[in-house]
Protein backbone atom coordinates (compact mmCIF):
# COMPACT_ATOMS: atom_id res chain seq x y z
CA UNK A 1 0.00 0.00 0.00
CA UNK A 2 0.96 3.18 -1.03
CA UNK A 3 0.44 6.31 1.54
CA UNK A 4 -0.36 9.98 -0.46
CA UNK A 5 0.23 12.20 2.08
CA UNK A 6 -2.54 14.67 2.57
CA UNK A 7 -1.64 17.85 4.28
CA UNK A 8 -4.26 20.46 2.41
CA UNK A 9 -1.49 21.42 -0.38
CA UNK A 10 -4.01 21.39 -3.54
CA UNK A 11 -5.37 18.37 -5.39
CA UNK A 12 -3.92 15.14 -4.54
CA UNK A 13 -6.44 12.86 -6.09
CA UNK A 14 -4.54 13.30 -9.16
CA UNK A 15 -2.11 11.48 -8.09
CA UNK A 16 -4.27 8.55 -6.41
CA UNK A 17 -6.43 8.18 -9.93
CA UNK A 18 -2.91 7.97 -11.99
CA UNK A 19 -2.05 5.67 -9.12
CA UNK A 20 -5.28 3.28 -9.68
CA UNK A 21 -5.25 4.04 -13.28
CA UNK A 22 -1.96 1.48 -13.29
CA UNK A 23 -3.39 -1.05 -10.62
CA UNK A 24 -1.50 0.23 -7.16
CA UNK A 25 -3.50 0.33 -4.39
CA UNK A 26 -3.61 3.34 -2.38
CA UNK A 27 -4.41 5.96 0.04
CA UNK A 28 -5.04 9.47 0.47
CA UNK A 29 -4.15 10.24 4.47
CA UNK A 30 -2.64 12.27 7.09
CA UNK A 31 -3.35 9.30 9.38
CA UNK A 32 0.21 9.49 11.26
CA UNK A 33 0.21 5.61 12.07
CA UNK A 34 -1.44 4.75 8.61
CA UNK A 35 1.55 6.65 7.11
CA UNK A 36 4.07 4.75 9.48
CA UNK A 37 3.14 1.43 8.55
CA UNK A 38 2.73 1.74 4.66
CA UNK A 39 5.31 0.43 2.54
CA UNK A 40 5.60 3.38 0.40
CA UNK A 41 5.18 6.95 0.61
CA UNK A 42 4.72 9.94 -1.76
CA UNK A 43 4.81 13.52 -0.92
CA UNK A 44 2.38 15.90 -3.49
CA UNK A 45 1.79 19.21 -3.08
CA UNK A 46 0.84 22.16 -5.15
CA UNK A 47 0.86 25.45 -3.40
CA UNK A 48 3.09 28.16 -1.11
CA UNK A 49 6.00 26.60 0.51
CA UNK A 50 5.03 28.67 4.04
CA UNK A 51 1.45 27.40 4.25
CA UNK A 52 2.48 23.89 3.28
CA UNK A 53 5.23 23.86 6.38
CA UNK A 54 2.49 25.24 8.96
CA UNK A 55 -0.11 22.21 7.44
CA UNK A 56 2.57 19.37 8.14
CA UNK A 57 3.84 20.85 11.69
CA UNK A 58 0.06 21.43 12.70
CA UNK A 59 -0.91 17.88 11.36
CA UNK A 60 2.75 16.14 12.95
CA UNK A 61 3.30 15.25 9.21
CA UNK A 62 7.24 16.28 9.23
CA UNK A 63 7.94 14.11 11.78
CA UNK A 64 5.91 11.07 9.69
CA UNK A 65 8.10 12.55 6.50
CA UNK A 66 11.29 12.37 8.58
CA UNK A 67 10.56 8.62 9.97
CA UNK A 68 9.31 7.14 6.93
CA UNK A 69 12.68 8.57 5.07
CA UNK A 70 14.79 7.54 7.76
CA UNK A 71 12.80 4.18 7.85
CA UNK A 72 14.56 2.86 4.25
CA UNK A 73 11.00 2.76 2.75
CA UNK A 74 11.08 3.96 -0.77
CA UNK A 75 9.90 7.65 -0.67
CA UNK A 76 8.70 9.80 -3.98
CA UNK A 77 8.28 13.82 -3.68
CA UNK A 78 6.57 15.96 -6.19
CA UNK A 79 6.68 19.39 -7.29
CA UNK A 80 6.22 21.26 -4.06
CA UNK A 81 7.21 18.21 -1.74
CA UNK A 82 9.73 18.30 -3.49
CA UNK A 83 11.57 21.75 -2.29
CA UNK A 84 9.79 20.98 1.53
CA UNK A 85 12.39 18.38 1.75
CA UNK A 86 15.67 20.73 1.33
CA UNK A 87 16.21 23.13 4.07
CA UNK A 88 14.56 26.50 3.18
CA UNK A 89 12.56 27.85 0.60
CA UNK A 90 12.89 31.56 -0.69
CA UNK A 91 8.76 31.12 -1.42
CA UNK A 92 7.96 32.79 1.70
CA UNK A 93 11.31 32.47 2.98
CA UNK A 94 9.91 29.21 4.62
CA UNK A 95 11.69 26.83 6.65
CA UNK A 96 11.63 23.15 5.71
CA UNK A 97 11.96 19.60 6.64
CA UNK A 98 16.03 19.62 6.29
CA UNK A 99 15.91 16.07 4.70
CA UNK A 100 18.32 17.56 1.90
CA UNK A 101 20.93 19.75 2.55
CA UNK A 102 20.15 23.21 0.21
CA UNK A 103 17.56 25.61 -0.37
CA UNK A 104 14.66 26.14 -3.22
CA UNK A 105 15.22 29.42 -5.45
CA UNK A 106 13.34 31.50 -7.57
CA UNK A 107 13.75 31.68 -11.09
CA UNK A 108 13.20 35.10 -11.21
CA UNK A 109 16.28 35.92 -8.94
CA UNK A 110 18.34 33.86 -11.11
CA UNK A 111 16.97 35.11 -14.21
CA UNK A 112 17.74 38.61 -13.06
CA UNK A 113 21.16 37.73 -11.48
CA UNK A 114 21.92 36.19 -15.47
CA UNK A 115 20.16 38.74 -17.41
CA UNK A 116 18.19 36.15 -18.38
CA UNK A 117 14.76 37.72 -20.07
CA UNK A 118 11.95 36.30 -21.86
CA UNK A 119 11.34 33.24 -20.25
CA UNK A 120 7.97 33.64 -19.01
CA UNK A 121 7.41 32.37 -15.00
CA UNK A 122 5.72 29.96 -14.28
CA UNK A 123 7.46 27.63 -15.72
CA UNK A 124 4.77 25.84 -17.57
CA UNK A 125 4.40 22.75 -19.50
CA UNK A 126 6.21 19.67 -21.04
CA UNK A 127 10.67 19.87 -20.74
CA UNK A 128 13.05 17.19 -20.95
CA UNK A 129 14.82 15.68 -18.18
CA UNK A 130 18.62 15.13 -18.82
CA UNK A 131 19.59 11.63 -16.12
CA UNK A 132 22.70 12.15 -14.61
CA UNK A 133 22.78 8.69 -13.34
CA UNK A 134 21.05 5.77 -14.23
CA UNK A 135 18.39 5.45 -11.36
CA UNK A 136 15.28 2.42 -11.16
CA UNK A 137 12.49 4.70 -11.22
CA UNK A 138 13.84 6.18 -13.91
CA UNK A 139 14.08 3.03 -16.57
CA UNK A 140 12.11 2.01 -19.43
CA UNK A 141 11.68 6.20 -20.54
CA UNK A 142 12.19 7.05 -24.13
CA UNK A 143 15.02 9.51 -25.08
CA UNK A 144 12.89 12.32 -25.64
CA UNK A 145 10.14 11.59 -23.14
CA UNK A 146 8.94 14.86 -21.95
CA UNK A 147 7.36 15.76 -18.62
CA UNK A 148 4.79 18.56 -17.06
CA UNK A 149 6.41 20.96 -15.16
CA UNK A 150 4.49 24.22 -13.13
CA UNK A 151 6.79 25.95 -10.67
CA UNK A 152 8.36 29.07 -10.35
CA UNK A 153 11.15 27.82 -7.50
CA UNK A 154 13.30 24.95 -8.15
CA UNK A 155 15.06 22.71 -5.56
CA UNK A 156 19.59 23.56 -5.44
CA UNK A 157 21.17 20.75 -3.00
CA UNK A 158 24.61 21.55 -1.39
CA UNK A 159 25.59 18.28 -2.62
CA UNK A 160 25.37 17.89 -6.66
CA UNK A 161 25.60 14.39 -6.19
CA UNK A 162 22.08 13.91 -5.31
CA UNK A 163 20.89 15.96 -8.48
CA UNK A 164 19.71 12.55 -10.10
CA UNK A 165 18.46 14.57 -12.83
CA UNK A 166 18.96 18.73 -14.88
CA UNK A 167 15.84 20.34 -16.79
CA UNK A 168 17.10 23.24 -19.14
CA UNK A 169 15.15 26.79 -18.24
CA UNK A 170 17.26 29.37 -18.79
CA UNK A 171 19.56 27.63 -16.89
CA UNK A 172 20.12 23.76 -15.98
CA UNK A 173 18.14 23.35 -13.14
CA UNK A 174 17.94 19.98 -10.64
CA UNK A 175 14.72 18.43 -11.91
CA UNK A 176 14.86 15.21 -9.77
CA UNK A 177 17.04 15.28 -6.89
CA UNK A 178 17.38 12.20 -4.08
CA UNK A 179 19.26 9.80 -1.97
CA UNK A 180 18.99 6.18 -0.92
CA UNK A 181 15.45 5.26 -0.78
CA UNK A 182 14.14 9.14 -1.50
CA UNK A 183 13.51 10.39 -4.90
CA UNK A 184 12.08 13.42 -5.66
CA UNK A 185 10.87 15.29 -8.97
CA UNK A 186 9.99 19.14 -9.56
CA UNK A 187 7.84 17.97 -12.35
CA UNK A 188 4.17 15.89 -12.01
CA UNK A 189 4.54 12.25 -13.02
CA UNK A 190 0.89 12.27 -12.46
CA UNK A 191 0.11 14.83 -14.93
CA UNK A 192 2.89 12.82 -17.56
CA UNK A 193 1.12 11.01 -19.78
CA UNK A 194 2.74 7.30 -20.44
CA UNK A 195 6.02 8.40 -19.44
CA UNK A 196 4.94 9.77 -16.09
CA UNK A 197 2.73 6.58 -15.48
CA UNK A 198 6.39 4.34 -16.21
CA UNK A 199 7.95 6.30 -13.30
CA UNK A 200 5.26 6.35 -11.00
CA UNK A 201 5.06 2.20 -12.08
CA UNK A 202 8.77 2.06 -11.99
CA UNK A 203 8.37 3.39 -8.41
CA UNK A 204 5.75 1.58 -7.15
CA UNK A 205 8.12 -1.55 -7.87
CA UNK A 206 11.46 0.19 -6.51
CA UNK A 207 13.58 -1.80 -3.77
CA UNK A 208 16.19 0.53 -2.68
CA UNK A 209 18.85 -1.08 -1.58
CA UNK B 1 22.13 27.54 -22.75
CA UNK B 2 18.50 27.95 -24.36
CA UNK B 3 15.10 26.99 -22.76
CA UNK B 4 14.43 23.67 -24.11
CA UNK B 5 10.17 24.28 -22.71
CA UNK B 6 8.09 22.69 -25.56
CA UNK B 7 5.25 24.91 -27.33
CA UNK B 8 2.00 23.19 -25.84
CA UNK B 9 -0.98 22.19 -28.26
CA UNK B 10 -3.90 21.99 -26.59
CA UNK B 11 -7.26 21.15 -28.34
CA UNK B 12 -10.52 22.63 -26.93
CA UNK B 13 -13.96 21.10 -26.37
CA UNK B 14 -17.14 23.40 -26.34
CA UNK B 15 -19.29 21.12 -24.16
CA UNK B 16 -23.09 22.15 -23.69
CA UNK B 17 -25.16 19.62 -21.59
CA UNK B 18 -22.75 16.84 -21.51
CA UNK B 19 -21.69 16.68 -25.73
CA UNK B 20 -19.21 18.33 -27.18
CA UNK B 21 -19.65 20.90 -30.24
CA UNK B 22 -18.04 23.25 -32.04
CA UNK B 23 -19.26 26.92 -32.66
CA UNK B 24 -18.46 28.65 -36.04
CA UNK B 25 -18.28 32.93 -34.63
CA UNK B 26 -20.16 31.15 -31.02
CA UNK B 27 -23.09 30.48 -33.51
CA UNK B 28 -25.00 27.09 -35.60
CA UNK B 29 -23.09 24.64 -32.67
CA UNK B 30 -23.48 21.28 -34.01
CA UNK B 31 -23.07 18.36 -31.73
CA UNK B 32 -19.94 15.81 -32.21
CA UNK B 33 -19.43 13.54 -29.14
CA UNK B 34 -18.58 12.45 -25.77
CA UNK B 35 -16.19 14.76 -24.48
CA UNK B 36 -14.74 12.22 -22.61
CA UNK B 37 -13.86 9.85 -25.54
CA UNK B 38 -12.39 12.57 -27.63
CA UNK B 39 -10.69 13.94 -24.22
CA UNK B 40 -8.77 10.24 -24.47
CA UNK B 41 -8.58 10.10 -28.22
CA UNK B 42 -6.16 13.35 -28.26
CA UNK B 43 -4.34 12.32 -24.84
CA UNK B 44 -3.43 9.31 -26.99
CA UNK B 45 -2.79 10.97 -30.21
CA UNK B 46 -0.28 13.55 -28.30
CA UNK B 47 -2.26 16.53 -26.95
CA UNK B 48 -0.27 18.62 -24.24
CA UNK B 49 -3.18 19.58 -22.60
CA UNK B 50 -6.80 19.88 -23.02
CA UNK B 51 -9.51 22.78 -22.61
CA UNK B 52 -13.20 22.33 -22.07
CA UNK B 53 -15.66 25.16 -22.69
CA UNK B 54 -18.62 24.37 -20.56
CA UNK B 55 -21.37 26.31 -22.35
CA UNK B 56 -24.15 25.13 -21.01
CA UNK B 57 -26.98 27.73 -20.62
CA UNK B 58 -28.50 27.17 -17.43
CA UNK B 59 -27.00 27.16 -14.01
CA UNK B 60 -29.04 24.70 -12.99
CA UNK B 61 -27.19 22.21 -15.30
CA UNK B 62 -23.90 22.29 -14.22
CA UNK B 63 -23.52 19.59 -12.57
CA UNK B 64 -23.18 17.50 -15.53
CA UNK B 65 -20.32 19.11 -16.46
CA UNK B 66 -18.80 18.36 -13.03
CA UNK B 67 -19.35 14.72 -13.96
CA UNK B 68 -17.41 15.05 -17.18
CA UNK B 69 -14.85 16.40 -15.45
CA UNK B 70 -14.69 13.86 -13.02
CA UNK B 71 -14.52 11.04 -15.53
CA UNK B 72 -12.08 12.89 -17.42
CA UNK B 73 -9.83 13.22 -14.42
CA UNK B 74 -9.85 9.05 -14.61
CA UNK B 75 -9.28 8.81 -17.92
CA UNK B 76 -6.43 11.30 -19.00
CA UNK B 77 -3.03 12.07 -16.89
CA UNK B 78 -2.35 15.47 -18.38
CA UNK B 79 -3.33 18.49 -17.40
CA UNK B 80 -7.02 20.04 -18.54
CA UNK B 81 -8.64 23.18 -17.96
CA UNK B 82 -12.37 23.91 -17.66
CA UNK B 83 -14.03 27.46 -18.63
CA UNK B 84 -17.07 28.42 -19.10
CA UNK B 85 -19.89 30.53 -16.47
CA UNK B 86 -17.02 29.95 -13.66
CA UNK B 87 -18.53 32.78 -11.21
CA UNK B 88 -17.71 31.97 -7.96
CA UNK B 89 -14.99 30.37 -6.04
CA UNK B 90 -17.25 27.68 -5.30
CA UNK B 91 -17.18 26.90 -9.09
CA UNK B 92 -13.60 27.01 -9.30
CA UNK B 93 -13.85 24.57 -6.00
CA UNK B 94 -16.03 22.09 -7.63
CA UNK B 95 -14.24 21.66 -11.03
CA UNK B 96 -11.02 21.44 -9.17
CA UNK B 97 -12.10 18.75 -7.06
CA UNK B 98 -13.72 16.64 -9.75
CA UNK B 99 -10.10 16.40 -10.97
CA UNK B 100 -9.40 19.98 -13.25
CA UNK B 101 -6.02 20.93 -13.11
CA UNK B 102 -6.79 24.31 -14.08
CA UNK B 103 -9.70 26.40 -14.16
CA UNK B 104 -10.61 29.46 -16.41
CA UNK B 105 -12.93 32.70 -15.71
CA UNK B 106 -13.15 34.88 -18.22
CA UNK B 107 -16.61 37.47 -17.96
CA UNK B 108 -16.94 36.71 -14.49
CA UNK B 109 -13.25 38.09 -13.93
CA UNK B 110 -14.08 41.60 -16.01
CA UNK B 111 -16.71 42.10 -13.86
CA UNK B 112 -15.65 41.22 -10.43
CA UNK B 113 -11.54 41.18 -10.98
CA UNK B 114 -11.25 40.25 -6.88
CA UNK B 115 -12.41 36.94 -8.20
CA UNK B 116 -8.83 36.00 -9.89
CA UNK B 117 -7.27 37.38 -6.57
CA UNK B 118 -9.29 35.16 -4.45
CA UNK B 119 -8.74 31.94 -6.52
CA UNK B 120 -5.41 32.84 -6.61
CA UNK B 121 -5.26 32.49 -2.71
CA UNK B 122 -7.66 29.78 -2.38
CA UNK B 123 -5.65 27.15 -4.91
CA UNK B 124 -2.58 28.92 -6.44
CA UNK B 125 -1.99 31.17 -9.28
CA UNK B 126 -0.65 28.37 -11.75
CA UNK B 127 -4.69 27.02 -11.16
CA UNK B 128 -6.30 30.33 -12.46
CA UNK B 129 -6.31 31.38 -15.85
CA UNK B 130 -7.62 34.41 -17.33
CA UNK B 131 -9.64 33.80 -20.62
CA UNK B 132 -9.86 36.95 -22.57
CA UNK B 133 -12.18 37.73 -25.51
CA UNK B 134 -10.85 40.33 -27.85
CA UNK B 135 -11.59 42.66 -30.61
CA UNK B 136 -9.79 44.98 -32.55
CA UNK B 137 -11.47 48.28 -32.67
CA UNK B 138 -8.51 50.96 -33.44
CA UNK B 139 -6.39 53.07 -31.08
CA UNK B 140 -8.21 55.45 -28.91
CA UNK B 141 -7.40 57.78 -25.31
CA UNK B 142 -9.84 54.72 -23.91
CA UNK B 143 -8.29 52.07 -25.68
CA UNK B 144 -4.71 52.68 -26.34
CA UNK B 145 -3.41 49.50 -27.47
CA UNK B 146 -6.10 49.55 -30.13
CA UNK B 147 -7.39 46.15 -28.74
CA UNK B 148 -10.66 46.11 -26.54
CA UNK B 149 -12.21 43.24 -24.25
CA UNK B 150 -15.70 41.90 -25.29
CA UNK B 151 -18.01 39.69 -23.07
CA UNK B 152 -21.40 37.66 -24.13
CA UNK B 153 -19.53 35.79 -27.55
CA UNK B 154 -18.24 39.15 -28.40
CA UNK B 155 -21.66 41.35 -27.98
CA UNK B 156 -20.55 43.09 -25.03
CA UNK B 157 -17.90 45.85 -25.74
CA UNK B 158 -16.88 46.78 -21.98
CA UNK B 159 -14.58 49.92 -22.68
CA UNK B 160 -11.34 48.02 -21.27
CA UNK B 161 -8.17 47.76 -23.05
CA UNK B 162 -6.72 44.38 -23.70
CA UNK B 163 -3.15 45.16 -22.56
CA UNK B 164 -4.36 46.85 -19.35
CA UNK B 165 -6.36 44.29 -17.96
CA UNK B 166 -3.96 41.40 -18.96
CA UNK B 167 -1.63 42.85 -16.67
CA UNK B 168 -3.90 43.79 -14.05
CA UNK B 169 -4.83 40.24 -14.16
CA UNK B 170 -1.06 38.96 -13.90
CA UNK B 171 -0.78 41.12 -10.52
CA UNK B 172 -3.64 39.84 -9.19
CA UNK B 173 -2.78 36.28 -9.33
CA UNK B 174 -3.45 35.06 -13.13
CA UNK B 175 -1.39 32.35 -13.82
CA UNK B 176 -1.85 32.06 -17.26
CA UNK B 177 -3.98 33.80 -19.79
CA UNK B 178 -6.15 32.51 -22.70
CA UNK B 179 -6.42 34.92 -25.67
CA UNK B 180 -9.18 34.70 -28.12
CA UNK B 181 -9.71 36.92 -30.89
CA UNK B 182 -13.04 37.07 -31.75
CA UNK B 183 -12.38 38.68 -35.27
CA UNK B 184 -10.11 35.24 -35.73
CA UNK B 185 -12.67 33.07 -34.23
CA UNK B 186 -14.01 30.76 -36.43
CA UNK B 187 -12.24 31.91 -39.36
CA UNK B 188 -9.72 29.20 -40.15
CA UNK B 189 -7.55 32.25 -41.39
CA UNK B 190 -4.79 32.43 -38.69
CA UNK B 191 -4.42 33.52 -35.41
CA UNK B 192 -4.20 37.33 -34.40
CA UNK B 193 -0.53 37.74 -34.15
CA UNK B 194 -0.39 41.21 -34.26
CA UNK B 195 -2.61 41.22 -30.83
CA UNK B 196 -0.75 37.73 -29.61
CA UNK B 197 2.51 39.33 -30.00
CA UNK B 198 1.72 42.36 -27.98
CA UNK B 199 0.35 40.83 -24.92
CA UNK B 200 2.72 37.61 -24.48
CA UNK B 201 5.57 39.91 -25.37
CA UNK B 202 4.65 42.09 -21.96
CA UNK B 203 3.03 39.70 -19.52
CA UNK B 204 5.78 37.49 -17.69
CA UNK B 205 3.11 34.54 -17.46
CA UNK B 206 2.19 32.20 -20.36
CA UNK B 207 -0.18 32.95 -22.84
CA UNK B 208 -2.31 30.45 -25.06
CA UNK B 209 -3.34 31.92 -28.35
CA UNK B 210 -6.87 31.25 -29.36
CA UNK B 211 -9.16 31.90 -32.44
CA UNK B 212 -8.72 31.20 -36.32
CA UNK B 213 -6.67 27.88 -36.36
CA UNK B 214 -7.21 26.14 -39.59
CA UNK B 215 -3.75 24.99 -40.89
CA UNK B 216 -0.64 24.22 -39.37
CA UNK B 217 1.41 26.79 -40.74
CA UNK B 218 -1.06 29.31 -38.45
CA UNK B 219 0.25 27.40 -35.42
CA UNK B 220 3.64 28.22 -36.67
CA UNK B 221 3.26 31.68 -37.00
CA UNK B 222 1.28 32.28 -33.65
CA UNK B 223 4.25 30.72 -31.88
CA UNK B 224 6.99 32.22 -33.29
CA UNK B 225 6.19 35.79 -34.85
CA UNK B 226 3.45 36.10 -32.29
CA UNK B 227 4.97 34.36 -29.59
CA UNK B 228 2.61 32.63 -28.32
CA UNK B 229 3.97 29.51 -25.51
CA UNK B 230 0.64 27.30 -26.23
CA UNK B 231 -1.65 27.24 -29.32
CA UNK B 232 -5.26 26.34 -28.86
CA UNK B 233 -7.40 23.97 -31.60
CA UNK B 234 -10.45 22.94 -32.59
CA UNK B 235 -11.96 22.19 -36.05
CA UNK B 236 -8.84 21.46 -37.54
CA UNK B 237 -8.15 18.30 -35.78
CA UNK B 238 -12.28 18.35 -34.53
CA UNK B 239 -13.32 17.06 -38.14
CA UNK B 240 -10.25 14.80 -38.78
CA UNK B 241 -8.38 17.18 -41.08
CA UNK B 242 -5.17 17.02 -39.74
CA UNK B 243 -3.95 14.75 -36.98
CA UNK B 244 -2.09 16.67 -33.47
CA UNK B 245 0.84 14.13 -34.84
CA UNK B 246 0.84 15.73 -38.36
CA UNK B 247 0.79 19.90 -36.87
CA UNK B 248 3.95 18.47 -34.14
CA UNK B 249 5.67 17.22 -37.10
CA UNK B 250 5.52 20.18 -39.20
CA UNK B 251 5.89 22.43 -36.60
CA UNK B 252 9.20 20.30 -36.01
CA UNK B 253 9.97 20.28 -39.23
CA UNK B 254 9.78 24.22 -39.03
CA UNK B 255 11.72 24.42 -35.93
CA UNK B 256 9.21 24.58 -33.25
CA UNK B 257 10.36 22.88 -30.16
CA UNK B 258 7.42 20.58 -29.58
CA UNK B 259 6.82 17.31 -27.34
CA UNK B 260 7.37 14.11 -29.94
CA UNK B 261 6.99 11.32 -27.42
CA UNK B 262 4.16 10.36 -25.72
Amino acid sequence: MIAIIDYDAGNLTSVSRALFHINVENVITNDIKLIDSAQRIIFPGVGAAGSAMQSLIRLGLDDAIRRAVDSGKPVLGICLGTQIILQKSRENQAKCLGIIDGSVRAFSEIFASKKIKGLKIPHMGWNRIDLKTDHPVFSGLKKNDEFYFVHGYYPLPDNLSQVIATTDYGIAFPSVIGMNNLVATQFHPEKSGNSGLTILKNFSKWAPC
Amino acid sequence: MGAMLSKRIIPCLDVREGRTTKGIKFKNNVNIGDPVEMALMYYEAGADEIVFYDITASHEKRDIMIDVVRKVAETIFIPFSVGGGIRTLDDMRDVLLAGAEKVSVNSAAVKNPDIIAQGAAAFGNQCIVLGMDVKHVGKSEKIPSGYEIVINGGRKYMGMDALAWALKAQALGAGEICLNSIDADGTKDGYELTLTELISSRVDIPVIASGGAGHPVHLRDVLKQGKADAALIASMVHYGTYTISDIKSYLDNEGVNVRSTW
